[in-house]
């Protein structure tokens, strides 16, 4: 990663759950979970399938409503100061949310319009996932792991500072879950934050990753 | 990014992607193509017989034409996660479903409307009429767009939801129907249609300035 400018932005990254609760068809997934995440941390949930992971993850996102307790950003309810949230938050789940009909760079530009540019261009950000040269080839052309790849340029196109992330290794080759975690650790490293979920073993060398364990009981 | 610069951005998006899927363009236009050309056969030829049930059966082409898209408009972008990140994007939700919705009348509303003379005569609608049928259609097929957006956000989840979105959206549908078919026939004999065409607008207003809240709001539901 070399020669790239390094995404500074002023927007520091604060996010509170308070007491979230989660029931999903008359089961309690998780109830009164709280936890913080500011600048420069990373939070990988882990638990075993069905514990609520991603449901957790979709809370986060305003995708889902807690059955109780709130999602603060910079202490205001997310859903009162959803502007600024998800100016500064993206969130990969397991759909890319790429159109296959269209480019890498089309839907690129597309995101960016719905969630803020950031700093990298869009040219930038493909060639440091290592897309050079498929820019304009629709994305049906691809294959997953390349499809995922742009998925994850959203992350470094978009302006922003709250990664959410929902397997993000899903497809992708050795190299390339070594570039993601090279590109999650300069993220948190300058001052951003992440939250992930992961079946892999990941391997940042930032020393604030904090494990959150949604099936307690069982050991971490 | 200013909200005008992102509604601008996704309608051209949805307008690309349209030109990109041309089979599927194609597809409400033909059914309401053949739809009226197959009726005279089924009912025969008699001029006057035609005459008379020309603007019903337009409009109910019409209908059914717009009936048979309006899967198009959240579907694709549901199953390749595009909605999330559209409802997770900076900008208010409702001005980006109307977005698409304005993206989804100009693919496959617009075609119909301008389509809809040449058929009309081939039926035998009197000449006089025609403008009017335009008009009705220009101030209905938008509502039936728009109307049908929130049925399709509702059912958008459901793996079936095909004929609840039919029960769900058609009720909504009669009242436009019959003031635009009714529209048509008045003109058709003569007589001031201004009255229909007012009732027409009232709801194409309506429908502009409600239906991408409740579709928004559906929407919600539907991805939570």
């Amino acid at each position: 990663m070399t020669g790239l400018p390094d995404s500074v932005s002023e927007q520091p990254v604060s996010l509170e759950a308070d007491h979230l609760s989660c029931i999903r068809d008359d089961r309690v997934l998780f109830e009164g979970l709280s936890f913080a995440i500011s600048s420069g941390e990373a939070i990988v949930l882990e638990g075993r399938n069905g514990t609520g992971k991603t449901s957790l993850l979709r809370i986060l996102c305003g995708l889902r409503r807690p059955d109780e307790g709130e999602v603060r950003w910079h202490g205001v309810p997310i859903e009162k100061n959803y502007v600024d949230y998800y100016t500064h938050t993206a969130f990969v789940g397991h759909m890319d949310g790429i159109k296959r009909e269209l480019s890498a760079l089309e839907n690129l530009r597309i995101s960016r319009s719905l969630s803020g540019a950031g700093d990298m261009s869009i040219e930038q950000a493909l060639e440091t996932v290592r897309l050079h040269g498929y820019e304009d080839i629709p994305t049906y052309y691809l294959s997953a792991g390349q499809r995922r790849r742009v998925a994850l340029a959203r992350l470094l196109a978009t302006d922003a500072r709250l990664w959410i992330l929902d397997e993000p290794f899903t497809s992708l080759d050795r190299e390339g879950i070594a570039l993601v975690e090279n590109l999650m650790d300069r993220h948190v490293g300058s001052g951003g934050a992440m939250i992930m979920t992961s079946h892999h073993e990941v391997h940042l060398s930032t020393p604030n990753v904090r494990i959150l364990n949604l099936s307690p009981g069982e050991a971490a | 990014m200013t909200p005008g610069r992102a509604f601008l951005d996704l309608l051209r998006r949805d307008l690309l992607l349209a030109m990109r899927r041309r089979s599927e363009l194609a597809n409400p236009m033909l059914f309401f193509v053949m739809v009226i050309v197959l009726f005279p056969l089924g009912v025969g030829a008699e001029p006057q017989l035609l005459e008379q049930m020309s603007a019903g059966v337009v409009w109910v082409a019409a209908l059914l034409a717009a009936l048979l898209t309006l899967d198009s408009i959240f579907r694709s972008d549901f199953e390749d996660g595009t909605l999330e990140q559209i409802l997770i994007g900076a900008h208010p939700v409702p001005m980006l479903v109307l977005a698409k919705v304005i993206a989804h009348w100009l693919v496959t509303g617009l075609p119909l409307l301008l389509v809809a003379p040449v058929l009309a005569t081939f039926l035998g609608m009197n000449p006089d009429a025609i403008g009017v049928l335009m008009l009705s259609l220009l101030l209905g097929t938008p509502v039936l767009s728009l109307i049908g957006s929130i049925g399709v956000a509702l059912t958008v989840g459901l793996r079936r939801g095909g004929v609840i979105l039919s029960l769900l959206v058609l009720p909504l549908y009669v009242p436009v129907l019959i003031f635009g078919a009714a529209a048509v026939d008045a003109a058709a004999s003569g007589m001031p249609v201004t009255g229909q065409m007012y009732i027409m607008a009232a709801f194409l207003v309506l429908a502009v300035t409600l239906a991408p809240l409740a579709a928004a709001a559906a929407l919600r539901i539907s991805l939570s």
